[in-house]
């Protein structure tokens, strides 16, 4: 299997949690006990449980932005990914599994910014897991109620001429934003483009940036 | 998402509802924030079976889900950074009600 | 502590009051992306629904919210709704602890090395 789970540093340059040489918790050792029945009673296999993880970890913030900066690029693919956006990804080719997804479209006139307030709801088959802070009790509590103040701490502040969307994932659909596209972008290719698309954006809590030139 | 126009839909979009004000034990996806408030119907999505019973590994039927807006005056009152913004939600049929058939507020 | 007085639950957050947003990150380990994948797979495969995690995690309460990591959590509801679904006994994992247990001191030792 090409991918090694032992690195000390992820491709993302952050350490991973400690495990192999800390004190065996006991969490630790339930995970490994139920991982060995479920394989004993064949209910799953090894080979099914690292390929599940090596299709989690290709799943990236990058797969998103190649559908906004498509979308930017191709009006009727924005069409289609606004009307239906599980089959538009599919239709270029993502696995997102089962998931059903709806795509959100930053304008002039809305900026939406998607949460879950009852748990911690994400469109992880798109963009990957989610940050930390978008699972955290301050993120969960204020964003449906002072979205501005939550903006404002992401370093995104917002005139109050321009009417937020607060997207609440509460049940079985999953969120994305498609950010603005950045003035003075028009001779970007769609691949430079892609590059601007950061997650935050994607969630909402950023806004796509033109490269320093 | 594959929505077909019900035949007696309750709640076509933009039909003016309000979420039910119940606070029953147990797990639910309507959250407490919105309950008893006022919103529209922003979209069908689709029938999805009833978390409330899978969550139990019990035989669900399934629900209507709509995705409601509601205005952040609405919602929050006074305690709103602008009452204008919006936020949307996905309810299921069965903790929404009509307005017309409200019950005092 | 599940319900406060009015019957709003713990993890029913929306509009709280709440600090700031930290933006500490971490990387997850390797025994956290099995925990992730088993969820994955186990639900899947019909054992159990998303549903039925999230509801064990509300039931397990804020204590735990506050003092267990996110896939300590999910292992514990994980296993509690495969026990629910018969996936295996509650004396079965008993005893499949103790052996794991008994390989080592570490998660490295006590999962072979895999």
């Amino acid at each position: 299997m090409p991918h090694d789970h032992h690195d000390h540093v992820s491709p993302s340059g952050h350490p991973y949690r400690a495990d192999d040489d800390t004190p065996l918790s006991y969490w630790q050792t339930m995970e490994i006990a139920v991982r060995e029945l479920l394989v004993e009673k064949d209910i799953t296999t090894a080979e099914e449980i690292n390929t599940q993880i090596d299709a989690m970890d290709a799943r990236s913030p990058a797969i998103g932005a190649a559908l906004v900066a498509r979308a930017w690029c191709d009006p009727e693919f924005k069409t289609q990914l606004l009307a239906d956006a599980s089959a538009a990804s599919r239709e270029m080719g993502f696995d997102i599994g089962p998931m059903h997804l709806i795509a959100l479209e930053n304008t002039a006139d809305t900026h939406n910014i998607v949460v879950c307030t009852l748990c911690s709801c994400y469109p992880r088959n798109l963009l990957g897991l989610p940050p930390d802070w978008y699972k955290s009790r301050a993120y969960r509590s204020r964003t449906v109620k002072e979205p501005r103040k939550v903006l404002s701490e992401f370093g995104v502040n917002l005139p109050n001429s321009m009417p937020i969307r607060v997207h609440d994932s509460t049940a079985d659909m999953r969120y994305f934003v498609i950010p603005m596209r950045p003035d003075g972008t028009e001779d970007l290719s769609q691949d430079a483009l892609a590059a601007l698309v950061t997650r935050d954006s994607m969630i909402g809590t950023g806004i796509a940036t033109a490269p320093i030139t | 998402m594959g929505t077909q126009a019900l035949v007696n839909d309750p709640f076509a979009v933009g039909t003016s509802v309000r979420i039910r004000p119940f606070m029953p034990p147990g797990h639910v996806r309507a959250p407490v924030y919105l309950r008893g408030k006022t919103g529209t119907i922003e979209r069908a999505i689709a029938p999805f079976k009833n978390p409330e019973q899978l969550a139990y590994g019990l035989p669900a039927k399934e629900h209507m889900l709509y995705r409601v807006r509601f205005r952040a005056g609405d919602v929050w009152d006074k305690d709103a950074e602008n009452p204008d913004d919006m936020i949307e939600a996905e309810i299921y049929a069965h903790w929404i009600e009509k307005m017309d058939q409200s019950h005092a507020a | 502590m599940d319900t406060q007085t009015d019957g709003r639950r713990w993890h029913d957050m929306g509009g709280q009051d709440a600090g700031p947003i930290s933006d500490d990150q971490h990387d997850f380990s390797l025994w956290e992306k099995r925990v992730d994948a088993l969820m994955i797979l186990c639900s899947g495969k019909g054992y159990f629904t998303v549903d039925g995690l999230r509801r064990v995690l509300e039931d397990m309460g804020e204590e735990a919210f506050e003092t267990m990591s996110y896939y300590e959590r999910w292992i514990a509801s994980i296993n509690q709704n495969l026990i629910e679904s018969s996936a295996y006994t509650t004396e079965e994992l008993a005893t499949k602890m103790a052996e794991v247990e008994a390989r080592g001191t570490t998660y490295g030792d006590a999962s072979l090395g895999k």
